[in-house]
C-alpha cells in the first residue's frame, strides 16, 4: 500500500499522470534540441510557450475548434521564434539577451490578449482515446496508450525526430550548422535557412506544448500560467543531451516530480501533508539537480554541446 | 540584390548615445500599435502614464520609490553582465535579502535601537542575496552549469520560501489571515521624506553603490579583470586572472546588492514581509532592462532606473485607469529590450544592400 492506494495501483496512476503532465515539457523540449543542434540558444521559450497557451484557448473558445486552436497556437509559437530568428541569425545580436527579451513580451502580451479569457471554461474537451488492443497490455497498456491524441502526437515525435536528425541529409545540415558553420556554408549549405528553419520549428512546438497546458492539461487560461515550464525546456535539452530520445525521459521524470508535488500535499493517508509551498519548490529544485547531472555528464563523455551554440555565424569574417 | 549585415569600421559617439533613444522611441511606437489593436488609445495611454508618473509630486515621488531598488538591482547586474555573467536571478536575491532583514528585525534584534538594527538589517540582507547568487555563481564556475538556469531556478525557489513563510512559521497572529509577517517595531523602519514614501537612506545607498561600482569597474584591477572576462575570456585566462573568482565575486556582489534592494522595500515601504509579488513586482527582472539600456555602465543605470519607475508607476496608472492585466509591463520590457538590443546592433553595423555581381 502506498498513500492508501495499491502500490502497483499508485505507481500506474503515477505514471500515467507523469506522462501527461511531461507533454509540454516534452514538445518544448524536442523544439529546443532542434533549435540549439542548429547553434541557436533560444531563452525565450517560456514566452512562446505562453502565447501558444494564449493562442490555442482563445482559437478553441472563439471556433470550438481544438485542432484550429493547436494548429494556431503552434504558429503563435513558430513566429514569436522568427523575432528571435531575425534578430540573433541575421542581425547576431546576443542571443541570451535576445531570448529574455521574448520571453517578457509573451509574458505581457498573453496577459493583455488572455485577459478577457480568465475565467471562462471551454466549451468542448479533447478526450482520452484509448488505442485499441494496445491498452490491454498488463501494466504498460493502462499507462501508455490511454491518453488523449496530442500526448500520442509528442510520443510519436520522439522517434520521428531523432530518425530525423541522426539518420538523414537534412539532420546531417543541422548538425553541421551547429558544430562547423564555416565548413557547413563552403559545403554549400544555407546556414541561415536551415539556422531559420529549426528555430521555427523550435517556436512551433513550444506553442504546441503551450495549448497543450491551456486546452488540454488545465483546460482554462491562467495568466502567467507556463510558470517557468519554458525554463524547466531549457534545462531539460541540457539534461536530453540534445537527444530527442533523452528528451522523452527528461520530460517524464519532471512530469513525475509534478504528479508526486499534488499527491503528497493532502494530509495522512492521501498525502504527507507536506506544505503545498515547499512542495513547490521541488520542480525547481530538480531543475537545478538534473542541470547538474546534464552537465555532468555532457563533460564526461565529452559530448559537446553543438560547437557553434550561441555564437552568430558571419559570412565575411572569416 | 541582398541585404548584407556589416561591421561600421568606426564607431561615432553620437550613435552611441543617440542609438538608445531612437530604439525607445522606436519600441514605444510598437507598444503603442499594440494599445491601439487592443482599442485603447495609444495617445491616451503614454499621455496617462507620463502624468501618472511624473505629472504630479505623488507621481514623481512613486517613481523614485520604484527607481530606488531598480537602481539597485541594476548597478549589480550591469556589473555582472560586463564579465558576462547571465545573473538573471536578481528577485530571488531581493527577495532573500528582505527575508534576512526581516529574520533580524523580527527575531534576531528586535529590541536594539535603530542604529544598531537598521546596519544589521542591510548587512544580513546583502548576505542573503549574495548566498542566493553565490550559489549559481559557484555552480558555473566549478561546474559549468548555465548559470541563467540556475540563478532564474532560485528565484522561484525563493519565491515560494517567502511564500512558506508568510503563510506559515512566520505568519503574523494580528493580521486577520493575511500572508504577512507582524509590522517591524519602529527602530527597524527606515525614515522617508516627509509626507512620501521615499527612504531616503537606500535612495541614498543606491547613488553610492552606482558610482562605487562604476569606480569598480573602471579604475580599479578587479574592475579590468571583469571586463578583460567579459569580453575576451581566452585572453582573461591566458594573462593568468582567475575565471572562478571573477564569475564567483560579479555574482556574489550583484547578488548581494539585490539583497540591499529587498531590504529597502521590506524595512522602507512594507515594514513587514509579505507574499513575493507584494514585496516586488518584478524589480530584479525589470533591472535587467535597467543595466542593458545603460549600456552596462553604472552612472547611465542611474537615468535608467529613473524611466523604468516611472513606467512602472505610469503602469500602474493605466492598470487601474483601463483595465489592464498585471502583465503589461512586461510587454513593454520585452518590446524595449528587442529594439535596444536591435539598435545597438546598428551602431556596431550597418545594413547594406548590395546587387549580386552577374557572373
Amino acid at each position: 500500500m502506498i498513500l492508501g492506494q495499491p502500490a502497483h495501483q499508485f505507481i500506474m496512476a503515477v505514471l500515467w499522470a507523469a506522462i501527461r503532465a511531461g507533454t509540454p515539457l516534452l514538445f518544448g523540449t524536442l523544439g529546443e534540441i532542434y533549435a540549439e543542434r542548429s547553434g541557436v540558444l533560444n531563452l525565450g521559450v517560456e514566452g512562446m510557450m505562453i502565447m501558444g497557451a494564449v493562442t490555442g484557448f482563445g482559437v478553441t473558445l472563439a471556433t470550438g475548434n481544438i485542432w484550429l486552436g493547436v494548429a494556431l497556437a503552434a504558429l503563435a509559437g513558430g513566429l514569436l521564434a522568427l523575432v528571435h530568428a531575425l534578430l540573433s541569425v541575421t542581425l547576431r545580436a546576443n542571443q541570451v539577451v535576445s531570448g529574455l527579451a521574448l520571453t517578457m513580451f509573451g509574458l505581457g502580451m498573453s496577459g493583455l490578449l488572455g485577459k478577457r479569457y480568465v475565467g471562462t471554461p471551454l466549451p468542448c474537451r479533447l478526450r482520452a482515446a484509448p488505442i485499441p488492443m494496445l491498452e490491454d497490455i498488463p501494466f504498460l497498456g493502462p499507462i501508455l496508450f490511454q491518453h488523449d491524441p496530442l500526448v500520442y502526437l509528442s510520443l510519436f515525435l520522439v522517434p520521428l525526430l531523432w530518425f530525423v536528425l541522426s539518420k538523414t541529409k537534412a539532420g546531417i545540415s543541422i548538425r553541421s550548422v551547429g558544430e562547423a558553420p564555416a565548413t557547413a556554408d563552403a559545403l554549400g549549405v544555407n546556414v541561415f535557412l536551415v539556422r531559420y528553419l529549426c528555430v521555427f520549428l523550435g517556436g512551433l512546438l513550444a506553442g504546441l506544448g503551450g495549448a497543450y497546458l491551456s486546452v488540454v492539461y488545465a483546460p482554462a487560461w491562467i495568466e502567467g500560467m507556463t510558470a517557468g515550464a519554458g525554463w524547466i525546456v531549457i534545462a531539460l535539452t541540457i539534461f536530453a543531451m540534445w537527444s530527442p530520445t533523452r528528451a522523452l525521459l527528461g520530460a517524464c521524470l519532471f512530469g513525475g516530480v509534478k504528479v508526486l508535488q499534488y499527491r503528497l500535499q493532502p494530509p495522512p493517508p492521501e498525502g504527507l501533508g507536506i506544505s503545498p509551498n515547499l512542495l513547490a519548490m521541488l520542480p525547481f529544485i530538480f531543475t537545478i539537480i538534473v542541470l547538474l547531472a546534464g552537465t555532468g555528464e555532457v563533460i564526461r563523455k565529452r559530448i559537446g554541446a553543438p560547437s557553434a551554440l550561441g555564437i552568430p555565424y558571419a559570412r565575411e569574417e572569416k | 540584390m541582398r541585404v548584407r549585415v556589416e561591421k561600421r569600421s568606426t564607431l561615432s559617439r553620437w550613435m552611441t548615445i543617440s542609438a538608445p533613444i531612437l530604439s525607445l522611441a522606436l519600441a514605444l511606437l510598437v507598444i503603442a500599435l499594440v494599445f491601439w489593436g487592443y482599442g485603447i488609445s495609444p495617445l491616451l495611454a503614454y499621455k496617462r502614464i507620463f502624468m501618472g508618473a511624473f505629472g504630479s509630486p505623488y507621481g514623481l515621488s512613486e517613481t523614485m520609490v520604484k527607481a530606488t531598488p531598480l537602481m539597485i538591482c541594476g548597478v549589480g547586474l550591469a556589473l555582472a553582465f560586463k564579465a558576462l555573467v547571465w545573473n538573471i536571478g536578481a528577485e530571488g536575491q531581493l527577495l532573500m535579502g528582505a527575508v534576512a532583514a526581516t529574520w533580524v528585525a523580527l527575531y534576531l534584534l528586535p529590541d536594539a535601537p535603530a542604529a544598531v538594527l537598521l546596519p544589521c538589517m542591510f548587512m544580513a540582507g546583502f548576505l542573503g542575496g549574495a548566498i542566493w547568487g553565490l550559489i549559481p555563481g559557484i555552480l558555473k564556475a566549478k561546474l559549468r552549469a548555465n548559470e541563467v538556469i540556475t540563478s532564474l531556478m532560485m528565484v522561484y525557489i525563493a519565491s515560494e520560501l517567502v511564500n512558506y513563510l508568510v503563510y506559515g512559521p512566520w505568519k503574523g497572529p494580528g493580521e486577520w489571515g493575511f500572508p504577512y509577517t507582524t509590522k517591524f517595531p519602529p527602530s527597524a523602519q527606515l525614515p522617508r521624506l516627509l509626507g512620501t514614501r521615499i527612504h531616503y537612506p537606500t535612495l541614498i545607498l543606491a547613488l553610492l553603490l552606482a558610482v562605487l561600482v562604476y569606480v569598480l569597474v573602471m579604475r580599479t584591477k578587479l574592475g579590468y579583470e571583469i571586463r578583460v572576462t567579459g569580453e575576451n575570456p581566452e585572453a582573461a585566462r591566458y594573462a593568468g586572472m582567475s575565471y572562478f573568482k571573477t564569475v564567483v565575486l560579479v555574482m556574489l556582489i550583484s547578488g548581494g546588492l539585490a539583497g540591499l534592494a529587498g531590504v529597502g522595500e521590506v524595512a522602507g515601504i512594507h515594514h513587514r514581509l509579505r507574499y513575493p509579488q507584494g514585496i516586488s513586482p518584478g524589480y530584479g527582472f525589470t533591472a535587467i532592462i535597467v543595466a542593458w539600456l545603460g549600456r552596462l555602465n553604472p552612472l547611465a543605470v542611474i537615468l535608467t532606473s529613473l524611466l523604468f519607475g516611472g513606467l512602472l508607476v505610469g503602469g500602474d496608472a493605466i492598470q487601474v485607469a483601463l483595465g489592464l492585466p498585471v502583465a503589461t509591463i512586461n510587454l513593454f520590457n520585452g518590446v524595449i529590450l528587442f529594439f535596444v538590443l536591435g539598435g545597438e546592433l546598428l551602431t556596431r553595423y550597418k545594413i547594406a544592400l548590395e546587387r549580386r555581381r552577374e557572373d
